[in-house]
């Protein structure tokens, strides 16, 4: 979240999409209602009427997969009713920079497409740039190269017609949402989007997103109260754990992953800290070789020097041009080329897309280790529906943990707070926490090295001080991701003696006198205490930010761009919308994006923007591998033949996996309808630790198929009737539910049928609950990110004989 | 009169099922055996095991396709208990109302075992069920023994909405005044409090009552 949870409250018109927050957030309808009594609108689009449609002023029905289209259509709505926000898109978004000659745009490709490689040269899409290296503007929106009116051109395609035809939402509804929305384009309002997985799951989950963030910037609804792009995020502490690098592709605090042809920390620095020219850019990753040799000297002490370049060349590279993520990993594993593998806390044999292939990958390892708190269909994939356990060699070890709650440490939750929490039970004998695992794993480790190894310098140089009186120290931790001082150093005239906690990013040096585990979070546990413990309630600015309850990156920055809240004066947009405001030469508020004065004062003004080598938000996107605009493309299996707005069909770089266990079928008359998944609220993820809770499965105790009453009709299926719900990857049993929340849409003059499944069932327990519907998912995803594409696919569904109610 | 008073704002219910489990969590009741028979509610009704459930309802609507009614059902602590009056009959006193209005099954029911299906037709809304575990009548009881100790029902401390409500009666009138002000503005003149003059648990509903009770799942 660019906001956070409680400000939703601050919001003139909330569009809930690509999310069911009532059911998957229930707490963030509290701050919903609350904008609502104020007078707020709440707009839903959802292929399903869900418990979240039930409280919306407004609800529409799109086919899944079609978000770019259904946004697009407002954008258009935005640019030529003209309801956006001029003096803010001019100053705050690079909507004024001219777009190079190279740039162009035609039947769904943009410039520098290779089609062999199925990859875009991204440099036809820079800025012209002027004598001094300064992108070129036209802040009146005239110039026809001008991000504005390319943008213009660009969606003027989609128009209403188009949009209803490929969405399915007619073109009545779409248009009072486009009108409703786009009136938080007036300056004294503000509208917000909460969105999750809806979106993010898609071939083009990237550009659904940055679809809504341009609307955002176009609206000048960015940094403000009310406003922003919300990611509600699926588990509590997902923002930590992408924080602290889950993912392959960034280290700690989004930090680029190094590539093996970056040598030496030089080299890597050199590549990936961005440069501006523009004197107003405060472009703050140039500050990127403070935070990596910071991190690295966290990682390794004393024994990072600034001859050794820090030990950059002890940690793990990628290679050059390759992707490791979940599909990537599962891809290998399944072709056979991984031997071990650790299952963390998850439960991949249902939570993954195509969990056929998930699950035939894990028998071709030699070893796999689960760790978790109850049996799952991972730790007993071997055993499960269609193996043969006596020709599965691989050796599962379950190592039974401790529950979030027996355990003292931080969560960071999707407004960014990072809350420490007491361990509130006392737990059980035998099973260990995570941390007390790893140490031991660790330690293991490090003995075996003792009598030799290859490359043991990582091993043997790792820091390594969390263990107090045998234990793992979460604020040992904690500590040294806030970050010390190595030496006794004076920065900006103050003097800082070694082995104390640095006061915030901003002390930070690249010259080893520093460490930090993570600079996003320096500040957090400081020389003044624990900050993600604080427990206070004041709220000066009455907005809602309790600057004083936990502790939020950055640097407690409560809302993020909050220097776009102000117009060049360094005053609110709106005087009921003040989280922050310039008076008598300073800023009151929220922390300021960068303490620089507001923007009329030239000289010492930086634009709102930091973390943008521009200073400005971005309109224009041509850092994404599939296009600086985003641009309609159908999912991976649909069920039109042609893409209504160009020759081409799908995301021309969207990866493609290509085993037998990744067939794929569009307009295939074997599986005829579309098919999503979804989770409910009453299990959570894949079910793993509230299936074997009796009241949740009590609530909710058997896999379901939601269907609307005509395609019940076409397949002869009665509400609580067993059905047959098939892919060309797998199949599952489930009872139908069949309502008038799914209804049939018109699409290209054809009638789709959607269906849904939530996937929180598994085979193991309980035994008549049905399995993930993620045995039905594909195997593609984002080309950005590969998030793998769960909410749109084609899929059958049958009547079974037996009836189970 | 006076006493306690909820109000079950239901324009605010999400059905997140929070009540549901609630007060099963707080009177350690099992969870049943259920099967999915294609809707969300579930169990299918109060039961010997469950005093409160989360009713789902849905119907085609002009306005956004449909409407989806959630009804957060227990019983209504009575102003005259209809159950009290029948179970008065066979053993005085079995059901008793507490100094703030709650309608309590004493141990005392234990003896009603052949008279506990009169005493569930008694009962407007058919809440009472005989609990073959515990051996007598059971019900929603107000949480008395948390509200004695100045603690919220269980159900009410677990909403995150509003949607349930709970207090003396003249701040849960007050505040029952202004939904319902709101709700009529916003959907109209069918919004009402359910048996406003005859209850402790105010139900504001915006439709017939009939709709958020289907009488076949």
């Amino acid at each position: 979240m660019t906001n956070h949870w409680i400000d939703i409250r601050n919001s003139d018109c909330i569009l809930i999409m690509g999310s069911n927050a009532a059911e998957n957030h229930p707490i963030s309808m509290k701050w919903v209602d609350k904008a609502k009594d104020k007078g707020a609108i709440l707009i839903n689009v959802d292929p399903r009427f869900t418990r979240t449609s039930s409280k919306a002023d407004i609800y529409a029905a799109e086919r899944s997969g079609t978000d770019i289209a259904f946004l697009g259509g407002m954008m258009n709505y935005i640019l030529s009713n003209n309801k956006f926000h001029e003096e803010y898109a001019a100053n705050y978004t690079n909507a004024s920079f001219i777009v190079g000659p190279k740039y162009d745009f035609k039947d769904g490709l943009f410039s520098g497409y290779d089609p062999k490689k199925k990859k875009y040269d991204k440099s036809f899409w820079a800025f012209e740039k002027d004598a001094n290296g300064v992108p070129k503007r036209d802040l009146t929106f005239k110039d026809s190269r001008c991000v504005f009116q390319l943008m213009k051109k660009h969606y003027s395609r989609y128009t209403p017609k188009t949009v209803s035809a490929i969405t399915g939402t007619p073109e009545p509804e779409l248009m009072k949402i486009y009108e409703t929305y786009a009136k938080t384009g007036a300056v004294d309002k503000t509208g917000t989007i909460m969105y999750a997985m809806g979106w993010t799951q898609h071939t083009v989950g990237v550009q659904n997103i940055r679809m809504m963030a341009m609307i955002q910037l176009m609206l000048g609804n960015m940094g403000r109260p009310g406003g922003g792009v919300n990611a509600l995020r699926g588990e509590s502490n997902v923002q930590g754990s992408t924080d602290h690098c889950l993912l392959f592709h960034i280290w700690p605090g989004y930090l680029g992953t190094p590539t093996a042809s970056l040598v030496t920390l030089a080299d890597y620095n050199a590549k990936n800290t961005p440069k501006t020219n523009d004197p107003l850019s405060a472009n703050w990753w140039q500050n990127k070789p403070k935070y990596m040799a910071s991190f690295l000297k966290s990682m390794f002490g004393e024994a990072a020097t600034k001859e050794n370049d820090f030990g950059y060349s002890w940690m793990p590279k990628i290679d050059d041009g390759k992707t490791y993520s979940w599909l990537d990993i599962f891809d290998e594993m399944y072709k056979g080329n991984f031997k071990g593998f650790f299952a963390w806390g998850q439960n991949p044999a249902c939570s993954g897309a195509n969990s056929n292939k998930t699950r035939q990958a894990l028998a071709k390892l030699d070893w796999m280790v689960n760790i978790n708190i109850f049996d799952n269909e991972t730790a007993s994939f071997w055993k499960g529906p269609g193996m043969k356990p006596d020709e599965i060699k691989t050796e599962v070890f379950f190592l039974p943990c401790l529950t979030s709650v027996e355990k003292e440490g931080s969560i960071t939750n999707s407004g960014r707070w990072m809350q420490w929490r007491y361990a509130a039970a006392k737990p059980p004998r035998g099973p260990k926490g995570d941390g007390d695992i790893m140490v031991e794993l660790f330690e293991k480790v490090r003995t075996l090295y003792e009598g030799g190894g290859k490359f043991p310098e990582p091993i043997k140089n790792l820091r390594w001080d969390y263990v107090k009186d045998g234990k793992y120290d979460p604020h040992a931790i904690a500590k040294l991701i806030n970050g010390y001082f190595e030496n006794d150093v004076t920065i900006k005239g103050k003097s800082f003696k070694k082995g104390t906690l640095v006061p915030s990013f901003a002390f930070l040096l690249d010259d080893g006198s520093t460490s930090s585990g993570n600079w996003l979070y320096s500040q957090s546990y400081t020389e003044k205490g624990n900050m993600a413990a604080r427990r206070e309630k004041k709220d000066p600015t009455g907005m809602g930010l309790y600057p004083e309850w936990s502790w939020c990156w950055p640097v407690n920055r409560r809302i993020l761009y909050n220097r776009a809240s102000v117009d060049l004066n360094g005053k609110p947009w709106s005087p009921n919308k003040n989280i922050l405001e310039y008076k008598g030469g300073k800023w009151i508020g929220d922390v300021p994006d960068g303490g620089w004065p507001p923007m009329s004062d030239k000289e010492k003004t930086k634009r709102p923007f930091i973390m943008k080598p521009d200073g400005v938000g971005s309109i224009f996107g041509p850092g994404r591998v599939d296009g600086p605009f985003p641009e309609h493309y159908e999912p991976l299996e649909c069920p039109v033949p042609k893409n209504l707005m160009s020759g081409q069909r799908m995301n021309p770089v969207a990866p493609v996996y290509g085993t037998e266990a990744d067939e794929h079928y569009s307009c295939d008359p074997r599986f005829p309808f579309v098919g999503t998944t979804y989770r409910v609220t009453e299990h959570w993820q894949t079910g793993v630790l509230t299936r074997w809770q009796p009241w949740l499965l009590e609530t909710q105790p058997q896999l379901f198929v939601e269907m609307s009453h005509e395609l019940a009709k076409l397949r002869g299926i009665k509400n609580g009737d067993m059905c047959k719900v098939s892919s060309a990857r797998g199949k599952v049993e489930a009872v139908a539910m069949v309502t008038g929340r799914f209804k049939p849409m018109a699409i290209q003059g054809l009638t789709v049928h959607e269906v849904g499944l939530p996937w929180c069932f598994g085979w193991v327990y309980p035994k008549d609950g049905g399995d993930s519907a993620n045995l039905l998912t594909s195997s593609t995803g984002d080309p950005n990110t590969r998030i793998p594409e769960t909410k749109a696919f084609m899929v059958n569904v049958e009547k079974l004989g037996k009836r189970r109610a | 009169m006076a006493g306690k008073f909820f109000l079950i704002d239901t324009t605010r219910c999400t059905a997140c099922r929070g009540c549901q489990i609630a007060c099963k969590a707080w009177n350690e009741l099992p969870a049943d055996k259920t099967k999915q028979y294609g809707s969300y509610q579930n169990p299918l009704d109060l039961n010997g095991n469950t005093y409160r459930l989360v009713r789902f309802a849905e119907y085609p609507s002009p306005k956004n396709s449909m409407v989806w009614y959630f009804f957060s059902d227990a019983c209504r602590h009575c102003l005259a208990p209809p159950c009290k009056k029948k179970a008065d009959q066979i053993l005085k006193d079995a059901i008793v109302v507490n100094e703030f209005g709650a309608v309590l099954y004493t141990e005392k029911t234990k003896g009603l075992e052949r008279a506990s299906k009169a005493i569930k037709q008694a009962c407007p809304w058919s809440v009472p069920n005989w609990s073959s575990d515990q051996k007598q009548l059971v019900k929603c009881h107000m949480c008395h023994d948390r509200v004695a100790a100045g603690l919220l029902p269980a159900c009410v401390k677990a909403c995150s909405t509003g949607a349930l409500n709970f207090g003396e009666e003249a701040d849960i009138k007050k505040l029952a005044k202004e939904r319902l002000a709101e709700a009529k503005k916003k959907f109209g003149p069918k919004a009402h409090i359910e048996d406003e003059k005859d209850v402790r648990s105010l139900f504001l509903i915006v439709d017939d009552f009939i709709k958020y009770k289907p009488m076949e799942i």
